[in-house]
């Protein structure tokens, strides 16, 4: 190990970096269109040629060993089966003026669907290695955009400063991929352990925590606490993950609880984001104020019962009593209309995701997979259970939507570049067993 | 993989697993065990009550004219304590409200400002956090974009408020009698099981008389329409739709043209007996009732005018209705005032000699006094000798029915005079008082009636029981050898309980203990002239449902038959007849013309002590076949003879249309029952007739209306113009 120095045994044990040759590493089987291939030659000329190249993409494609073969499958399907849920209750909660097919929620979610699996395969078709190099970039490009937020170029929903207008009327949230960067960014610097180190050591530390500072500052500044919140659960995950000694871990937590009391003590927070943070405790106090979607929310779902009111049967729903039931409390519509059984099928399949992504972590070849996958199981984890737990009054209300649920292009681009992420580091681990 | 991320992720792993299943249990808690909360809140958010008020059914006289007639408008109010929350004091919300209702920014300014020392009207004189209204009589169209745009008019209602109007036809009040109606309390929601509208300011519930008594038929049902709404308060859907149904009219068997000869005969009298001098007299009671038992006319003196009550009662107007200051006018002196029948009630004596024994046909005693149990009892006219029965009633001889009382007391179970126990039996002649009504309410169709008092062993024991150590304390304040009243107060110590020979010789003649309504006393009577069949009596003859439909006759029942037989009635009535012409009563009916219609009576004169006497008179006509009773009784004014009897004389003339009055009955006849239109209109029926006639519009405008105002699905017209 010390002969390779700097570099680490995952970098060495990789496939080389040029995408295209690694569908030839597999042993793919000869199959019909490779026959096919060969009788073309180049007999017949520059069309026989291009023939031979689509072959030779579909090949790398859909060959043995390709990004396609390579898929995890099961991860897809439950995405899948996460967005089509998702879709389903988006239309129930905008449906309230009668149901349509020309539901424009229903068009665009099926759109930003189709948007999030392309991106889901791009991403899925890097090298692995790559996403390493892209960390740093992603990181610069969200910081960027989060600057770009906070400039006159931002759009405030919800009292936070968190969107950029885009041409065309689209919206983009960079505080999404601000969380990628994150896990990135660290997953990049504690998966790679200096020369002697069997562990990641206070500098990496201190440079992950630094780094993801930055975005995490910008966040803080939109004021998006759900985000800052969930960074420093991804900071804090992955730092205790890369597998720092436990001293580290005391002082950390010992500065964060420091941090805590300060900004209590410097009155920091600003008083609306105290009372939001805490009215969750008290929502029918104050009904009308900062805990009315919350209490709605839980009155919503409350009143669901075991099985709910139907599908597009919700009377709440349709009343449109709980605000923003299609994006962060899209899971207050599950709870009227299809009830426990409903969502508990919902939290089920959150629940094979997560774990499925966990599964990924564990069986990761190196730090930086393990890492970047156990960072995407945290992110997807601590975000459905603070928004499941707003709408449910166990959560403060913050601006996080449900993963591949809430309706939004933002959010669901980035969940499927974390998919992509994951099927990467998947793919890698299978590549390396399969040679 | 280093060792330590293995474990961390496996400690991640149980960790996510562990929030899921949070998550799950706090579901399951939400959804199963505490459902039942969460369904009532999303019922409370998502269905909204809008209630319509039914519309009050009517109050009618015999001929239909409406002696309360309702109406209802639709009235916009201001919550200026809501609208003054919004954004530049709620101005903007009052432009647009203003310009909705068609009235200018000033002038709605100056209605919703709040009157002060230096603000004049235009301006509110109420709560400010009461709703102003601002507009009255206002279109449904714009009540509803009031109430369906509750966005962008926060704290603006519209309701439909009833406001009752008393008519008063002819001139006449009846106030008493139609009694009145307040906002409901919350304890009578609770009692009358009505639905909380919402609109509880408006919601009135009857507090007495008519209004009270029949409050469950005139209220209706009230409309609910249960509204889906959504988050902004916009109605989405119907999910239930109750239509009001109007309340019931009621027709009286009051007359409007006799209960105003009966209130002026009343009024007169008192005024009169007041501009001679006599200070004391403030109150009495008349009632003209037919024979069967339906009331024609009930007058209790003081009254007020009911249109007191239309738009609310002020302090000052309250204590003169419940002040005694002004003699409280709110009192149904008919039913609630307990005087002493004095003569009158010597025909209840007749009956229980008779009953003991005595025979119509023999001669009595008149002396100029009696001794009896060491007092002294006096007739009112001296010595009259021995006189037939017929004369005694005549003349009202009281010597003779003092001795009646007296041999009656002799002979009645003495042995339970000297104990004290209420359960013992009534005595002899107070049974036969019983049996004639007294002692008890009547039941007339009319609240907090008072039962009179028939001093039974048993009312004695309590009266004494309540009053000789305590209330009263005869017992301390009782003196043998002091003032008369220290002398009675000693006896009423020492044997109040007893049932005295003093007594009874008293009550003999309706006096001591015995107190009538003199609704009662018309009801004695009323049976005397009809046979022997005592009713109780009525005021409501029947209920007309919104669609013209009688869905109630109300009939007098039968009460009871008093305890004499018809030739014993027939004697008396006979004597009666007497009363008139030759008795006490001829120089009251002095040249009354008789022989038109024939009127039999009995006058009462009831002494007491420092007071003037209560006047009395009890009459009915025509003698052979009596139609109608009128009975007015007159406290501190004099005797019967002096007072009541030229008042009822007036009656009378009124009634028949003699000695130059107008009939108030065609023949004296009552008039046939008022025709309903399929259309639920009623009809008022042309039976008035000479200078009282009421004016020829008030029919066509009932009728008119009903076809051109909106009529709500049950046929009642909405609302009439104020």
């Amino acid at each position: 190990m010390t002969r390779w120095g700097g570099s680490d045994l995952t970098t060495r044990r990789a496939a080389p970096p040029v995408p295209g040759a690694e569908s030839y590493r597999g042993l793919a089987p000869v199959r019909l269109d490779g026959g096919s291939a060969h009788r073309g030659g180049y007999a017949n000329g520059p069309t026989l040629g291009r023939r031979h190249r689509v072959r030779r993409l579909l090949r790398q494609v859909f060959g043995a060993g390709s990004p396609l073969r390579d898929l995890d499958w099961f991860l897809l399907a439950i995405v899948v089966a996460l967005m089509a849920f998702g879709t389903l209750l988006v239309w129930a909660a905008t449906a309230t003026s009668g149901l349509t097919y020309h539901d424009p929620y229903l068009i665009r979610q099926g759109i930003n669907i189709l948007i999030g699996l392309i991106l889901m395969a791009a991403v899925s078709m890097l090298d692995y290695r790559q996403l390493r190099l892209y960390a740093p970039i992603v990181l610069v490009a969200s910081c960027l955009g989060l600057l770009a937020v906070l400039s006159p170029l931002g759009v405030v929903v919800n009292g936070a400063k968190s969107w950029i207008n885009l041409p065309g009327g689209f919206q983009i949230e960079p505080s999404e991929y601000a969380k990628i960067a994150v896990i990135f960014v660290c997953a990049m610097i504690l998966g790679e352990l200096r020369a002697g180190e069997t562990r990641p050591g206070p500098r990496a530390i201190a440079k992950a925590v630094g780094l993801s500072l930055i975005p995490l500052i910008l966040v803080v500044a939109q004021p998006d606490l759900g985000v800052v919140i969930l960074l420093l659960a991804l900071v804090a995950g992955l730092v205790v993950l890369s597998g720092v000694r436990l001293r580290w871990l005391a002082l950390l937590l010992a500065g964060g609880v420091l941090s805590v009391v300060a900004v209590a003590k410097l009155h920091l927070l600003k008083s609306y984001q105290v009372s939001r943070l805490t009215s969750f405790l008290h929502p029918s106090e104050d009904p009308r104020g900062t805990g009315y979607s919350a209490f709605q929310s839980k009155i919503t779902i409350g009143s669901g019962g075991m099985t709910g009111q139907g599908l597009f049967h919700g009377q709440l729903v349709a009343g449109g009593f709980v605000p923003e039931q299609h994006t962060d409390f899209i899971f207050a519509v599950a709870g009227e209309e299809i009830g426990l059984v409903g969502e508990l099928v919902l939290i089920g399949l959150l629940a094979l995701l997560l774990l499925r992504a966990l599964h990924i972590a564990a069986r990761a070849d190196d730090q930086f997979g393990m890492l970047v996958a156990s960072g995407i199981a945290i992110w997807f984890g601590v975000q459905s259970f603070i928004n499941i737990g707003m709408t449910i009054g166990i959560m403060p209300v913050t601006g996080l939507p449900l993963p591949f649920v809430s309706y939004g292009g933002s959010a669901l681009f980035a969940d499927m570049i974390a998919i992509g992420a994951l099927h990467c580091v998947h793919r890698h681990r299978s590549v390396f067993g399969h040679s | 993989m280093i060792p330590a991320s293995k474990w961390r992720l496996a400690g991640l792993t149980v960790i996510i697993v562990g929030l899921l299943a949070v998550l799950g249990f706090r579901l399951w808690y939400l959804q199963v065990q505490t459902r039942g909360t969460y369904v009532s809140l999303a019922t409370q958010d998502r269905i909204r009550d809008v209630v319509t008020p039914a519309v009050r059914g009517e109050i009618l006289d015999d001929t239909g004219q409406p002696m309360v007639q309702n109406q209802s408008s639709l009235t916009v109010a201001v919550n200026m304590s809501v609208v003054s929350q919004e954004s530049g004091g709620g101005t903007a919300e009052l432009s647009r409200l203003a310009q909705l209702l068609g009235i200018s920014d000033t002038v709605m300014q100056q209605r919703v400002r709040l009157c002060t020392a230096t603000v004049h009207q235009p301006c509110w004189p109420g709560s400010p956090y009461q709703p102003i209204p601002v507009a009255q009589n206002v279109s449904q169209q714009v009540a509803l974009e009031v109430l369906e745009n509750r966005a962008s008019f926060p704290g603006v209602t519209a309701s439909i408020q009833p406001t009752i109007e008393y008519d008063q036809p002819i001139a006449t009040a009846t106030a008493q009698v139609l009694g009145y109606l307040q906002p409901i309390t919350a304890q009578e929601v609770k009692k009358l099981h009505v639905p909380v509208t919402g609109f509880a300011s408006d919601d009135l519930v009857g507090q007495s008389g008519l209004e009270a008594e029949y409050d469950k038929e005139l209220r209706g049902t009230t409309g609910i329409d249960e509204v889906a709404v959504n988050a902004a308060g916009q109605v989405t859907s119907t999910i239930k739709d109750v239509k009001p149904k109007a309340g019931d009219d009621l027709v009286t068997s009051i007359n409007a043209n006799v209960q105003l000869a009966t209130e002026n005969a009343l009024k007169s009298a008192i005024l009169k007996t007041e501009a001679e001098g006599n200070t004391q007299a403030t109150s009495g009671a008349a009632v003209v009732m037919t024979t069967t038992g339906r009331i024609v006319a009930m007058a209790s003196w003081p009254t007020y005018n009911p249109s007191i009550w239309t738009g609310g009662i002020n302090e000052q107007e309250f204590n003169q209705l419940f002040g005694t200051a002004d003699g409280e006018p709110i009192l149904e002196r008919a039913t609630q005032g307990q005087y002493f029948p004095g003569s009158t009630w010597k025909v209840t004596t007749t009956t229980a000699a008779v009953n003991a024994g005595y025979s119509l046909y023999s001669d009595y005693d008149c002396p100029a006094s009696v001794d009896i149990g060491g007092h002294v009892f006096n007739n009112d006219f001296g010595n009259g000798g021995m006189m037939s029965l017929q004369t005694a009633l005549i003349l009202s001889c009281d010597t003779v029915f003092y001795n009646f009382g007296y041999d009656i007391w002799l002979k009645d179970n003495r042995q339970y005079d000297d104990v004290t126990s209420p359960s013992f039996p009534v005595q002899e002649e107070q049974q036969t008082e019983l049996q004639w009504g007294f002692g008890k309410p009547t039941g007339v169709d009319l609240p907090g009636e008072a039962g009179g008092t028939v001093p039974t062993r048993e009312w004695l024991y309590y009266l004494w029981k309540d009053n000789a150590h305590t209330g009263e304390d005869w017992c301390k304040y009782g003196n043998a050898n002091g003032s008369y009243v220290q002398q009675i107060e000693y006896e009423d110590c020492v044997s109040g309980n007893v049932w005295t020979p003093g007594q009874a010789v008293l009550a003999s003649i309706g006096q001591g203990y015995v107190a009538v309504t003199p609704l009662q006393l018309a009801t004695a009577y009323a049976a005397l002239a009809n046979g022997g069949t005592l009713y109780s009596p009525r005021i409501g003859e029947e209920l007309v449902s919104p669609t013209g439909k009688v869905v109630q006759q109300i009939v007098p029942p039968v009460d009871g038959h008093l305890p004499a037989s018809a030739a014993t009635l027939a004697y008396i009535r006979n004597a009666l007849q007497g009363v008139v012409t030759q008795g006490t009563a001829a120089s009251a009916f002095g040249g009354f013309p008789l022989n038109k219609v024939c009127i039999a009576g009995k006058t009462g004169t009831a002494q007491v002590a420092g007071n003037m006497a209560t006047s009395n008179f009890a009459s009915f006509a025509p003698c052979n076949n009596p139609q109608y009773v009128v009975v007015m009784m007159i406290p501190d004014s004099g005797y019967g003879a002096d007072v009541s009897a030229p008042a009822i004389r007036q009656i009378w003339d009124a009634i028949y249309g003699l000695e130059g009055q107008p009939p108030a009955l065609q023949n004296g006849q009552l008039p046939p029952p008022p025709h309903i239109t399929s259309a639920g209109v009623i009809v008022p029926t042309a039976a008035s007739i000479g200078s009282q006639q009421p004016s020829p519009g008030l029919a066509g405008l009932a009728t008119g209306l009903s076809l051109t105002a909106d009529t709500e699905p049950g046929g009642r017209p909405l609302g009439r113009p104020g």
